[in-house]
């Protein structure tokens, strides 16, 4: 009987808000927004505030849309790279804006995965200017993302007078880790980041990162598992980190510390995945399961809605593993690998493939070429090729 | 006591609400047209606006309803001054209704409804959309336009902020014609359907005296046809309004199976006197194929009986066309040897094996190719 009243009760409360509505009371709490003490937004509000009395102060427009830029990566929100392009306002349609300027817009265009505008813009960037070295590694991680690693290797060697070993290295071994020399790129970066104890934390975190997934690509888990551990020290809420490790977790099959580490992360969509796929292997908590799996649903859709691309990779994910739809997953993973081509882009190509009975040609002609090494790709190329 | 207080709380405000998401800004602007009346609604993100033109007044964080409340005019002129609407005889004028609040993945929006003035007749409307173009011009504007029942969409933004759209309403006659014309094509190129009728009519023009004549002929043809006709028209009703729905390779293996009796029952007697009880029974049966195809073409919601009926239509009429053709050939011909012979017996045993290699096909999924090379390799 009690039941019945909470269920009916919880049934109001969510159909409440299938349509719009008119809140019971005046005090009732809306909307949570960023507080206006904040430090940061107030540091944000007296910037924008003297760029109004002068718009067109490249300078200042150009620390301010930095701003932006790193406080959407850092709260992974993309509403900040859209205030970061409305600072740029004056130069972002011209066809040649100051170097300042379009390597700004590189980085904006770049985050929206529109990535040959980007490269057109660093390409132009550096031709003014040939010792940029933030443009030289934008265009290097362009182009790895890509699978241009010709091209990559050569914007990584141009690092190497302009920045640090540390730089360089990891610019380097992030693309021998998929072409053919991954043990070899691993040491040489784990060498390197040992010697750049003074190196700025961000950039260790970016090399730690990158060497525990090295070190998951070749099923070196204890190795992997301590790397992780001592980047989360480092950046507890780096939200590419936090999927990375959570994918490792997910992986070892421990939902338990995932569902951990990940509750109170789910507005990074990524990150919610994460959190349905660990509800889904511990299997005894299906009301969640299905909450995230409606959510997710919902803003996928949004996404679409808005013609977004930027998630297909994790939309393919979610087809495949929450929804059961190899077939749709599989149109997904091909529209991602069109874009990109890191080893997650072919492990869910392969996943994918391998349910909905494909062949997966394109992405076993790349392993092959680019001699690959990926312990889980390869585990998926041996099941694609026996048929089980 | 005082936790299930809590909890009863807790539901009422909507705290099981899943989480919100981090994502690029979007208003969702939907409008209904009918006749030359607008109406419209326009969902937009609470926190862009606080960024626009400041909600949260102390700053806490915390915005609540009677804030946003307190704001409701400034929020309704800021967003409609950056909303134009204009039918081809000059601007509209837009007025505000209430304002709500409705929650999306990315949390709680404001709701502005309101109702537009347009110089008429209102053949297309001219929308200027400029919101937030200058703050977050990675901001999208995403329209559902709603006539008459047909819906479409155009997404804003700054590269595309003035968009036409058309609202001349579908003409319904054509589609009509459209439906006619694909439910007799149908009927055309469905073989399954030609030859189960077919195979039900050839004995009408040999009945025993006294309907040894024409008008016993056409009698027992018009019985017969109209038992399949009210069947299929039933089923196919249902299945399009997705009342009732069978597997699609049941269904097609059984029509394959009715056309194997139908022919047989010209061989040897099975349906005797029964031929229009047959003729409704698995009438029922390809109705469900008739939908099948219905469906596959694709039914507008807003005028979903219209089509149905014109392909219904369209499946009688190509019935009665391949009826008007064989009553009196079949007649003319009925006491030759090729008749009785001929296309009686050994035409119906050609049916018969035709819709044997059909149901083997549709029931074990099966190619005739196959089928031979079987056949070959056991002889």
């Amino acid at each position: 009987m009690n039941k019945t009243f909470y269920t009916i009760l919880l049934f109001f409360a969510v159909a409440a808000h299938a349509a719009p509505y008119i809140p019971s009371s005046g005090q009732q709490v809306i909307e949570t927004l960023p507080r206006r003490g904040d430090p940061v937004q107030q540091e944000l509000r007296r910037l924008r505030s003297q760029l109004a009395a002068r718009p067109n102060d490249l300078p200042l427009a150009a620390t301010l849309a930095q701003r932006y830029i790193a406080l959407a990566r850092s709260e992974t929100d993309p509403r900040y790279l859209g205030y970061a392009q409305a600072v740029l306002a004056p130069w972002w349609w011209l066809a040649s804006p100051p170097p300042q300027v379009r390597l700004l817009r590189a980085t904006l265009l770049q985050s929206t995965h529109q990535f040959n505008p980007a490269l057109d813009d660093l390409k132009a960037v550096l031709a003014a200017d040939p010792n940029n070295p933030q443009a030289w590694l934008t265009r290097a991680t362009v182009q790895t993302v890509q699978g241009d690693y010709a091209g990559a290797t050569a914007s990584c060697a141009r690092l190497s007078n302009l920045s640090t070993e540390l730089v360089t290295i990891t610019c380097i071994a992030n693309i021998g880790t998929v072409t053919g020399r991954a043990l070899k790129s691993e040491q040489l970066l784990d060498l390197t980041l040992e010697r750049s104890a003074n190196a700025p934390a961000d950039l260790q975190v970016w090399a730690l990162t990158l060497l525990a997934e090295m070190a998951q690509r070749r099923d070196d888990a204890v190795v992997a598992e301590a790397r992780f551990k001592r980047a989360l020290t480092m950046a507890a809420r780096d939200s590419y980190l936090l999927g990375a490790y959570a994918d490792f977790l997910l992986e070892r099959q421990r939902p338990r510390e995932v569902l951990a580490m990940l509750n109170d992360q789910t507005r990074i969509d990524a990150l919610l995945l994460r959190r349905a796929l660990a509800l889904q292997q511990l299997g005894d908590q299906r009301q969640a399961l299905a909450a995230d799996v409606k959510e997710l649903a919902a803003r996928f859709d949004a996404a679409m809605q808005r013609g977004d691309t930027v998630h297909q990779r994790e939309q393919a994910r979610f087809e495949l593993k929450l929804r059961h739809d190899p077939a749709t997953a599989l149109t997904l993973a091909r529209k991602n690998w069109d874009v990109q081509k890191e080893p997650a882009d072919i492990r869910i190509y392969l996943e994918a493939a391998l349910q909905a009975r494909d062949a997966a040609k394109p992405v076993l002609d790349w392993v092959a070429q680019n001699r690959t090494e990926d312990a889980a790709a390869t585990r998926l190329i041996a099941r694609l090729k026996t048929g089980t | 006591m005082m936790a299930r207080l809590l909890l009863l709380f807790a539901l009422l405000c909507g705290a099981v609400l899943p989480a919100q998401a981090h994502k690029p800004s979007d208003s969702y602007l939907s409008l209904n047209v009918q006749g030359d009346v607008v109406t419209g609604q326009w969902d937009i993100a609470l926190r862009d606006l606080d960024f626009a033109i400041g909600l949260d007044q102390d700053g806490d964080g915390k915005l609540t309803w009677d804030e946003i409340r307190l704001r409701h005019a400034a929020i309704a002129a800021y967003a409609l001054e950056r909303l134009n609407l204009a039918s081809d005889k000059g601007a509209c004028r837009i007025d505000t209704d209430e304002q709500m609040i409705d929650d999306h993945t990315d949390g709680a929006y404001s709701v502005l409804r309101f109702h537009v003035a347009c110089p008429v007749p209102v053949t297309s409307l001219v929308i200027n959309y400029r919101l937030f173009a200058d703050l977050d011009p990675q901001h999208k504007g995403l329209l559902r336009l709603t006539r008459d029942g047909e819906t479409s969409t155009a997404i804003f933004d700054p590269a595309h902020a003035r968009q036409t759209l058309s609202l001349t309403a579908p003409d319904r006659l054509q589609q009509f014609a459209d439906y006619v014309k694909d439910g007799v094509w149908h009927i055309w190129i469905g073989y399954d359907h030609i030859l189960f009728l077919l195979s039900l009519l050839l004995p009408a023009v040999l009945l025993a005296a006294p309907s040894d004549n024409l008008r016993g002929a056409f009698v027992d043809v018009l019985k017969v046809v109209t038992a399949f006709t009210l069947a299929h028209s039933l089923t196919l009703t249902l299945a399009s309004l997705s009342l009732v729905s069978l597997p699609s390779r049941f269904v097609e293996a059984a029509i394959a199976a009715s056309v194997i009796l139908a022919a047989v029952n010209n061989i040897y007697p099975l349906f005797r006197g029964r031929r229009p009880v047959a003729a409704f029974v698995f009438g029922l049966i390809h109705g469900f194929g008739f939908a099948s195809v219905l469906i596959d073409l694709g039914l507008p919601k807003g005028s979903l009986l219209a089509s149905l009926l014109g392909f219904n239509l369209g499946v009688e009429i190509g019935q009665l066309c391949i009826v008007a053709a064989f009553l009196p050939l079949a007649f003319a011909l009925r006491e030759t040897w090729f008749y009785r012979r001929l296309l009686l017996t050994s035409g119906s045993a050609m049916i018969a094996l035709v819709a044997v290699v059909w149901f083997v096909e549709r029931a074990f999924d099966v190619q005739a190719q196959t089928m031979g090379a079987w056949l070959f390799a056991a002889r």
